[in-house]
């Protein structure tokens, strides 16, 4: 199999490169503070993945995925709290958590499309916020440590900070080859035919509302992984992390990279995060670029960097 | 009983607020078809420029008023800069751009005034309490903002209905394509509508300051119930806006004054103290289920969409 050299094929092999020598560099460099944070890209691009999904390639605009990676997170977190460590029990728990939100709201949701749909999720969301903020036992507001991060009985450790980091990278790489077979196949198909004209598709006999709703639920079961990676990651848990502007951040992800691309998100967790970072260096008021900025992300440049490395839009 | 009483007040008052928001957020909507997550920042500026007036002339009615025409023309700037460019994109593009503007006037707020946030305080007049029914004694202020928000619905009611301006807005509303072609100013209506709906904001913003505190985000929270408002009253339909408001002000606030005793009646008095503030703060989102599940559209669909 060949793979044609054109800007995007190299950008995507240049990323992928990058992220993997990543521990290398901070091992050499003796920098720590740079091998955790890569670790927050890939585990947020793992979220803007799994967004895309639905948004970019399902045309569902989901405005409350953080919800997603708060339940992934605190499914860790509860169960470490109540004694459980096991990442067999742990991680597979958050996913079906996170399946069960998701078939929930997404049967709810779907009945509706459009701006109702931005404004469900969103709101959903907002409700596992008020009521995670509610769970006194686990922090409330103030959230709360994890002490003990996942065990594998010895398979991985993942307080070791390259085994995590390379664990994560991995779940990243095959998410996205995920995602890229289930685009392609004639399921991806149907989910891509629902988004142009869910009409047409429903008169040619497909049930467009059970392919979107499962479409949601396995973004919503991928989101919630990386919520128990985020989890891990910060052996830390709190409402912040489902805090609505992160599902902003995740769309503003999503967009930024280009949309409709099945790497895209990752390139655009990579521009977001590093920008971020980068700025708060500079000055303490780093939203006051950033804000502007997403507008004009949205006025000029709708395909976002993929759409300018591609020239044009696409679909 | 008498709390009771005080509670459903207390619902009725922040529907009415809630009202503000939302009525501002559906006729933008329903003329512009735009979806305005920056909303929330108008909200929270219409309370900074009162609370910086009310510092400056001494007076509370002076801070109301000059906060009120501050907002109106900071959400026409905006309209004419920011959002003209957004009319006619699909609504993940309005969602990214009135996203990044709220992180803007977060960010801007905190350069302006500091991250410490600033008090509004009311005339002492304002601090006592009235007698609304025999024996029972209620916040003045809390009964003027009531009043206050339901004279401006009665107003905006007289001015979408029965003015010369309210039908150019209803007419854009219904087709705009129509509207321009018989000569009406659509860009200049909708700067106005814009900074209609702004000039709703800030009063909700400023009514609401003096209550509690005026900080960076405080429109955030509330404007996500305002969404939810919107939802189950309709989107684009302002009277069903103003049921659905008042319904989740009340719901939301008896649930959180009363679920939590309640549940301790039935679980052990632990698990109530603990599941009960969490669970109350889900009634709203299950009332939308609900309403979602048996009306779609929302309880007044807005009958043109």
């Amino acid at each position: 199999m060949s793979v044609p050299l054109t800007p995007r094929n190299a950008l995507v092999a240049g990323v992928i490169g990058i992220l993997a020598l990543v521990p290398i560099y901070a091992a050499a460099g003796g920098n720590t503070f740079m091998i955790s944070l890569f670790t927050r890209i890939v585990i947020l691009a793992i979220a803007a993945v799994s967004l895309n999904l639905i948004m970019g390639f399902g045309g569902m605009v989901s405005f409350g995925h953080a919800a997603y990676l708060g339940i992934g997170g605190y499914a860790v977190g509860i169960l470490a709290k109540e004694g459980v460590n096991s990442g067999f029990l742990q991680w597979p728990l958050a996913v079906a958590a996170s399946a069960l939100f998701a078939v929930t709201v997404g049967a709810l949701s779907l009945r509706t499309r459009g701006v109702y749909f931005i404004m469900i999720t969103l709101a959903f969301a907002q409700m596992v916020y008020y009521v995670a903020i509610g769970l006194d036992r686990y922090g409330g507001d103030d959230g709360m440590t994890i002490y003990k991060r996942s065990q594998f009985g010895g398979v991985i450790d993942l307080s070791n900070k390259t085994a995590f980091y390379y664990l994560c990278l991995a779940l990243l790489l095959a998410a996205i080859y995920l995602v890229w077979r289930l685009v392609h196949s004639r399921f991806g198909m149907v989910i891509q035919g629902a988004r142009s004209n869910e009409r047409r598709m429903r008169a040619i006999g497909f049930p467009t509302y059970r392919y979107k709703l499962l479409c949601f639920v396995f973004a919503g079961m991928l989101c919630g992984l990386a919520g128990a990676l985020l989890a891990n990651h910060t052996d830390f848990i709190s409402p912040a992390l489902m805090h609505w502007t992160r599902s902003g951040d995740l769309i503003v992800m999503a967009v930024l990279g280009g949309m409709g691309t099945v790497f895209g998100p990752v390139i655009g967790a990579l521009a977001l995060l590093v920008l971020e970072e980068a700025l708060s260096g500079i000055t303490q008021y780093s939203q006051i670029i950033l804000g502007p900025l997403f507008l004009l992300v949205v006025l000029f440049a709708r395909g976002g960097i993929d759409g300018l490395l591609v020239g044009g839009r696409h679909g | 009983m008498l709390y009771l009483l005080e509670q459903c007040l207390n619902g009725i008052q922040l529907g009415m607020l809630l009202f503000l928001l939302a009525a501002g957020l559906t006729l933008i909507f329903g003329i512009m078809d735009l979806v305005n997550l920056a909303h929330g920042s108008l909200y929270m500026l219409g309370a900074y420029f009162a609370a910086t007036f009310a510092a400056l002339t001494d007076s509370f009615l002076a801070a109301v008023g000059l906060g009120l025409l501050a907002t109106l023309v900071a959400g026409m700037v905006l309209e004419v800069i920011a959002i003209r460019p957004l009319y006619g994109r699909d609504h993940l593009d309005h969602v990214l751009g009135t996203f990044g503007l709220l992180l803007f006037f977060n960010e801007l707020v905190r350069l302006i005034w500091g991250p410490a946030g600033l008090t509004l305080s009311l005339p002492p007049e304002m601090l006592t309490a009235v007698q609304v029914l025999p024996g029972i004694y209620y916040p003045l202020y809390r009964l003027v903002i009531i009043l206050a928000t339901l004279a401006v619905a009665l107003l905006l009611y007289a001015l979408v209905m029965r003015t010369r301006i309210g039908m150019l807005i209803r007419a854009g509303a219904s087709n705009r394509e129509m509207a321009g072609a018989l000569g009406v100013n659509i860009k200049l209506l909708y700067t106005l509508v814009f900074g209609l709906g702004a000039a709703l904001a800030g009063f909700a913003g400023m009514m609401q300051a003096p209550l509690s505190f005026v900080q960076i985000g405080m429109g955030e929270n509330i404007l996500i119930l305002a969404f939810v408002v919107i939802i189950i009253g309709g989107i684009g339909s302002i009277r069903g806006a103003f049921v659905a408001a008042i319904m989740v002000g009340i719901i939301d606030t008896i649930g959180r004054a009363f679920l939590p005793d309640l549940m301790r009646h039935f679980v052990s008095y632990s698990a109530g103290s603990s599941a009960g503030p969490a669970l109350s703060s889900m009634l709203i989102y299950t009332l939308m289920a609900a309403v979602l599940v048996f009306r779609p559209e929302g309880l007044f669909p807005a009958a043109q969409r």
